[in-house]
Parts: C-alpha cells; sequence; structure tokens
C-alpha cells in the first residue's frame, strides 16, 4: 500500500519531465477518443435513423403472415383470424400499438399512366400507431377510416401518373378465385415518405372498402405489431405468437427485413473495427514514448533496484504512467466529443454531401447519437489495450540490472 | 557478532580479450560495529567489493555473509529486501532520483519500507540539517552542486538506521571542512547506534577517521590496519 504513493509520485513527476512528448501523445490519445466517439456517433445517428425509418415505414417489430405469405403475397394467403377478431385479441391483451392490413400488389391505372404497386388495405389511425408511411400527408386529407373509400398515394407516384388529388384512378388486382377485382377510387391525398421507393410503391385506400373490392370478407394479409424498443422484441414476439392462431407464421422484423436485421450486427462490427484500427495506430506512438522513457531512465531504474525497490514497482510505475496518459487522454477526448456532439444536436445537413442519400433510406439530415455502449467500448478499447501495449516496456524496465545503471560512469 | 564476512570472493571482468580479476581470492571480516575504510587505487576492486557486499552483484565464486546470513544465493528479490532495511548505500557514480527532491530523496527508501509520512518528514528534516543542507530541502538533483547532492545521498544512506552502511566515495566531491563534518557524523553514527560503516575511498583525511584501513591492489587485500579513531 506504502508503494502506491511513490508508484504514482514518481509515475506523475516522470510524465512531466519531458513536457512536449506527453502533450503530443495527450494531443494523439485526445484526438484519437475525440475521432472514435464522434464518428461512431455519427454513424449511429445515419444507421439507427435507417433502422428506424425502416421498421417504421411499414414492418412494425413483429408481423403475422399465413405461412405462405412472404413467398407469395397474394390475397390467396390471408391471415387465419380476422381483422375484427384480430383487433379483440390484441387490445384485449393490452397491446395498444397494432394494426391488421391487407397488402397485395396491384395495377393502379390514371387516364394516362399505369403501374404496379402494393396495395395497402389499412385502417388509417391503427396504421399510425405502428408504420410512418402514408402519415405525412403533404397534399389532401388522410383516409379518415377504414371504410374511407378513397386512396392516398405517393408524392412521386402522383407525378408519374400525372394525376393529382381530386381525381380518379383504378386499381385492379384478384381475387381468391384468381378472378380480376378492380374498383375506382378517388385521389383524396399525397404523401411523402423518406424512401424514394416507398412513394412509388405504396398505395393506401380503407380497409373495408379494399376488403369488398378483393371479395375476401373481413379477412387481412397481415398483422405489424410494435413495442418500444426495436432492439427488444423478444418478449412481444413470444406474446404475440401465443395469441394468433397456431396456423400463422410470426416474426420479428430482423427476420422480415434481413437487410436491416443485419444491418444492426454490421454497425455494431464497425464500431469495433473503427475503435481497434484508431488505437492501433495510437498504439505506436504510445509503445514509442514508453520505450524512449524507459530507455532514458536505466540509471534511475538501476539506483531504485539497487536501493531495495522491487522490481514489480518498476514495472507498476511505467504501467502506472502509460495508464495516466491515457486516462488524461481519454478524459479530453470524450470532453471533445460530447462538446463536438452535443452543439449538432439538431441535426448536420448532409444534403449537399449525400445527394442521394434517401435512396437509401437515410435522411439528408445527419443526428449524431451518442450510445453509451459505445463510449464505454471506446474507452475500455484504448485502457485495456494501452494497458497492454505498456506491458513490454514496463517488463524490461523492471528486467534492468541495478548495479550495471549506477556503475556506469 | 560480525558484519560482513567474505570468504575467497573472486570476480573475474572479461574486457576485449583480457580477464580482469576484480577479485582475487579477498577474505574480509568486518566486526559488528567496526568502522572500515577501503582503499586503492583506481581499478583496485573497491566498488567491485561493496557492490559484493551490498548483494548488487553475485561473485564467481566464494561467500558473502551479512548479519549472519549468507547472501550470494539469495533471489533477486530476497536481495532487494536486504539492501533496503539493512543496508544504507552511498553509490559511487549515480545516487539521486532526479525527479524527486532532496527531502524527497532522503525519504525513499523509508518510503519504500513503509514508514508514516509524518514520521519520514521529520527524521529528512532532520537529517538534512545534520549535513548542512537546511533549505535545500525542495531543490531537485539538477539544481544542487555537486557536493549538495553527494550530502543528500550521504542523508539517505543513513536517515534509516540502517545496520550496516556501505559509501562508495561519499566525499569525492566535498570539500576538505564538510568531509570532516560528514566522517564526524559517521563516527558519531558508529559510536552510538553501533552502525557498521564500509567506506571505499582515495582521500586521506577520510582514512584518517578510520578504526580499520584495509588496502587493495588489483582485486587482492595487500594490507590490514587496526588504528585508533581520530
Ligand atoms: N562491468 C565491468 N565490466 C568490465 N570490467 C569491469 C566492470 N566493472 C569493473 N571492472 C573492472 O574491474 C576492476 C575493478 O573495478 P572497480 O570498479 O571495483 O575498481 P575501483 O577500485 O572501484 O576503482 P575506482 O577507484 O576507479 O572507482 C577494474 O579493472 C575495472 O576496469
Ligand atoms: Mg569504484
Amino acid at each position: 500500500m506504502h508503494y502506491v504513493q511513490i508508484i504514482f509520485t514518481l509515475a506523475w513527476r516522470n510524465l512531466w519531465r519531458n513536457h512536449r512528448r506527453t502533450i503530443i501523445m495527450l494531443a494523439a490519445i485526445s484526438v484519437g477518443a475525440w475521432a472514435m466517439i464522434f464518428m461512431t456517433s455519427l454513424m449511429r445517428g445515419m444507421v439507427n435513423e435507417m433502422l428506424r425509418d425502416g421498421i417504421r415505414a411499414l414492418p412494425g417489430h413483429v408481423q403475422v403472415h399465413h405461412p405462405d405469405y412472404r413467398d407469395d403475397p397474394s390475397v390467396g394467403n390471408l391471415v387465419s383470424l380476422t381483422s375484427a377478431e384480430i383487433d379483440a385479441t390484441l387490445a384485449g391483451a393490452g397491446i395498444e400499438r397494432f394494426t391488421a392490413r391487407i397488402r397485395v400488389p396491384a395495377i393502379i391505372s390514371s387516364e394516362r399512366e399505369s403501374r404496379g404497386v402494393t396495395l395497402i388495405g389499412a385502417d388509417p389511425l391503427r396504421e399510425k400507431s405502428v408504420a410512418a408511411v402514408g402519415s405525412e400527408i403533404v397534399e389532401g386529407r388522410n383516409l379518415d377510416g377504414p371504410d374511407d373509400g378513397g386512396v392516398v398515394l405517393g408524392r412521386k407516384l402522383a407525378e408519374k401518373l400525372e394525376t393529382q388529388v381530386g381525381k380518379r384512378i383504378v386499381l385492379m388486382s384478384q381475387d381468391p378465385d384468381n378472378e380480376v377485382a378492380d374498383r375506382g377510387y378517388r385521389v383524396v391525398g399525397l404523401f411523402e415518405a423518406n424512401l424514394a421507393a416507398h412513394e412509388e410503391a405504396f398505395v393506401f385506400a380503407g380497409r373495408e372498402t379494399v376488403q369488398k373490392m378483393l371479395r375476401i370478407d373481413d379477412r387481412v394479409s397481415e398483422v405489424a405489431v410494435a413495442g418500444d424498443d426495436y432492439r427488444v422484441v423478444d418478449a412481444l414476439l413470444a406474446e404475440v405468437r401465443v395469441l394468433m392462431g397456431k396456423d400463422d407464421e410470426v416474426l420479428p422484423w430482423t427476420e422480415l427485413d434481413e437487410y436491416l436485421g443485419t444491418m444492426l450486427g454490421v454497425m455494431d462490427g464497425f464500431v469495433l473495427v473503427w475503435v481497434v484500427v484508431i488505437f492501433l495506430a495510437l498504439s505506436f506512438g504510445l509503445v514509442n514514448t514508453l520505450v524512449m522513457a524507459v530507455f532514458e531512465r536505466v540509471r534511475e531504474i538501476g539506483l531504485m533496484l539497487a536501493l531495495g525497490m522491487r522490481p514489480s514497482s518498476i514495472l507498476g510505475q511505467i504501467i502506472v504512467e502509460s495508464v495516466l496518459l491515457l486516462v488524461l487522454g481519454l478524459i479530453i477526448g470524450n470532453l471533445l466529443a460530447f462538446a463536438s456532439i452535443i452543439p449538432l444536436k439538431d441535426g448536420i445537413d448532409i444534403s449537399i454531401v449525400a445527394e442521394g442519400m434517401e435512396m437509401f433510406g437515410a435522411s439528408s439530415i445527419l443526428y449524431p447519437e451518442i450510445e453509451k455502449s459505445d463510449v464505454i467500448l471506446a474507452n475500455i478499447v484504448v485502457l485495456v489495450l494501452g494497458f497492454i501495449a505498456s506491458l513490454s516496456p514496463a517488463w524490461q524496465a523492471s528486467r534492468y540490472e541495478p548495479v550495471e545503471a549506477i556503475t556506469k560512469v | 557478532m560480525t558484519a560482513v564476512r567474505c570468504i575467497d570472493l573472486c570476480k573475474t571482468y572479461r574486457q576485449g580479450d583480457q580477464d580482469i580479476k576484480a577479485l582475487d581470492h579477498v577474505d574480509l571480516e568486518v566486526e559488528h560495529s567496526g568502522f572500515v575504510c577501503l582503499s586503492a587505487p583506481s581499478g583496485g576492486g573497491k566498488t567491485t567489493l561493496l557492490n559484493a557486499i551490498g548483494g548488487l552483484d553475485i561473485p564467481d565464486s566464494g561467500e558473502v555473509w551479512v548479519a549472519g546470513q549468507r547472501i550470494d544465493q539469495l533471489s533477486k528479490g530476497e536481495l532487494a529486501a536486504i539492501r533496503l532495511t539493512q543496508i544504507g548505500f552511498v553509490f559511487q557514480a549515480y545516487n539521486l532520483i532526479p525527479v524527486l527532491t532532496a527531502q524527497e530523496n532522503v525519504e525513499f527508501v523509508m518510503q519504500v519500507q513503509g514508514v508514516a509520512a509524518a514520521d519520514r518528514r521529520s527524521k529528512s528534516q532532520a537529517i538534512l540539517e545534520e549535513v548542512g543542507l537546511k533549505g535545500l530541502e525542495d531543490r531537485r538533483p539538477a539544481e544542487m552542486s555537486g557536493g549538495q547532492q553527494q550530502r543528500v545521498a550521504v542523508a539517505r544512506a543513513i536517515v534509516s538506521r540502517p545496520a550496516l552502511v556501505l559509501a562508495d566515495e561519499p566525499t569525492a566531491n566535498l570539500d576538505s571542512k564538510t568531509s570532516d563534518e560528514l566522517m564526524e557524523l559517521f563516527v558519531e553514527l558508529n559510536n552510538h547506534h553501533d552502525t557498521t560503516f564500509v567506506i571505499a575511498t582515495h582521500d586521506q583525511r577520510v582514512m584518517a577517521y578510520a578504526k580499520r584501513l584495509i588496502k587493495m591492489l588489483d582485486g587482492r587485500i595487500v594490507e590490514d590496519i587496526e588504528q585508533r579513531a581520530a
């Protein structure tokens, strides 16, 4: 215990013996730590937003389908329960955010153009609690209930079809007997979405209206349920599995959209790689600094050993010196990172450099997100690897022969 | 009782294609509370002998006993513990830790020993005053003259009242008045605390204080004279 004080005193004084070298090293560690946290938070912000958008776009956190629906999303593969039963069951279990919808391929025709789209027969109020697409109405109005006879189109689709609010379009699909099912609708509203493709792909109409058109009574093709946190869906998944019919397939978003699902894992991996790569660059400077410091102090280290200090205390001294340097650098680096991220809370407009990013589901405003786990990871990587990197020079110092050090003139 | 006993010590260094016998069959016994001066021309083996006694260097052959314990076969850790607790050192070439002040250097050994801070403080201040360095407690080695540094080293060697003090040219950088004062301090410790001293020196003045003067040449003891302390 009494060693602790003298070790810290020596380590601290030695650290400041060569001001310039220490300050340069501190600057390197600080900038490294800053870069780790700052860049990670930008990437996190981007990916989290993509994920949240992607999940909110339509999937929800958990979905229920007919087992064949994902291979063949046609009107022949419907959920076994009716939407009335679904509403009653889920609401009865205390689940608040869910929606039962029809989702089938269809052709939409204006008087000028026809295009293939995905027709969503939705209950607009329930839909809003789970999904974002279709809810940002920029012209006209939203559907006002499952029995609404109008449609809401993406703005891009409306442009392609050369139609507008107030005009009529025709939607055409198949009924369960493979007969053509079609109906005319009036365009009541236009929506915008983060993802350009969504604006062109989805067409929203009232659920009951679509059910009538497709002649499927009160059946639906999909139930989407949302929980509180998209990272934690296991409990919700289990609950919904119990509530829904045994014949239906219940899956989490990570399996429904493998692209989004893997993105989360890829991002975690990326953070680790990024942090380790920066550390490796730093470690050369750190090890070099320590090797020089230890080499310069052959004589006094020998002297301390000659006076009876244990080699382990010499080892400790060099490691403490290195860890002090790392901790100081990390404190400065963390403060810098927070100081530079907090003013950017309201988002960074990257539309100039990132034109076309919207195609990939990223918005042109980037909101950096500091995730506790990323900050902890960065700090732990620097400390632990820094500690390991300083072991070798410290070990060398502790192996010095005292007699050589003190008799050399 | 014997403070130091060396039996048939040999130590050979290789320099180029030449073998240098730094210690050549040295037998030496120093009584508890002895006051011995080693005198030899440069290269005579004084430092080599002190290093062997202090457990800093292992002889090629022979035995070294300190305070009744054979030390030439001990591990590094055991040797370090003996140096820390039983021996005070003044080294010939390099003595002070540059980042510590005079007082901290004096306290260093006590601190490693685990002596309480207040105790360390009063002892180190008293000893610095005795060696004439009052007022210089907070100077770092680089801010002191060679003689002042030497006195700090001496103060550190004796501050924790070790049973044995090994001093290699402790007065090398001192004027005659200061060396006399230091030697008187040594004599007093020797008289009142039975501290054993083995001092390597070229300095006639220092030799005059010794109870026993041992002359070496080329690694051998050539003369062993009992003399009365001045
Ligand atoms: N590490 C070493 N390597 C090679 N030779 C050495 C080494 N240490 C000492 N010697 C040689 O051993 C002999 C004895 O050296 P030692 O240092 O003991 O002499 P000394 O009496 O202390 O001399 P001085 O009065 O100059 O300090 C010398 O010839 C010296 O050159
Ligand atoms: Mg010598």
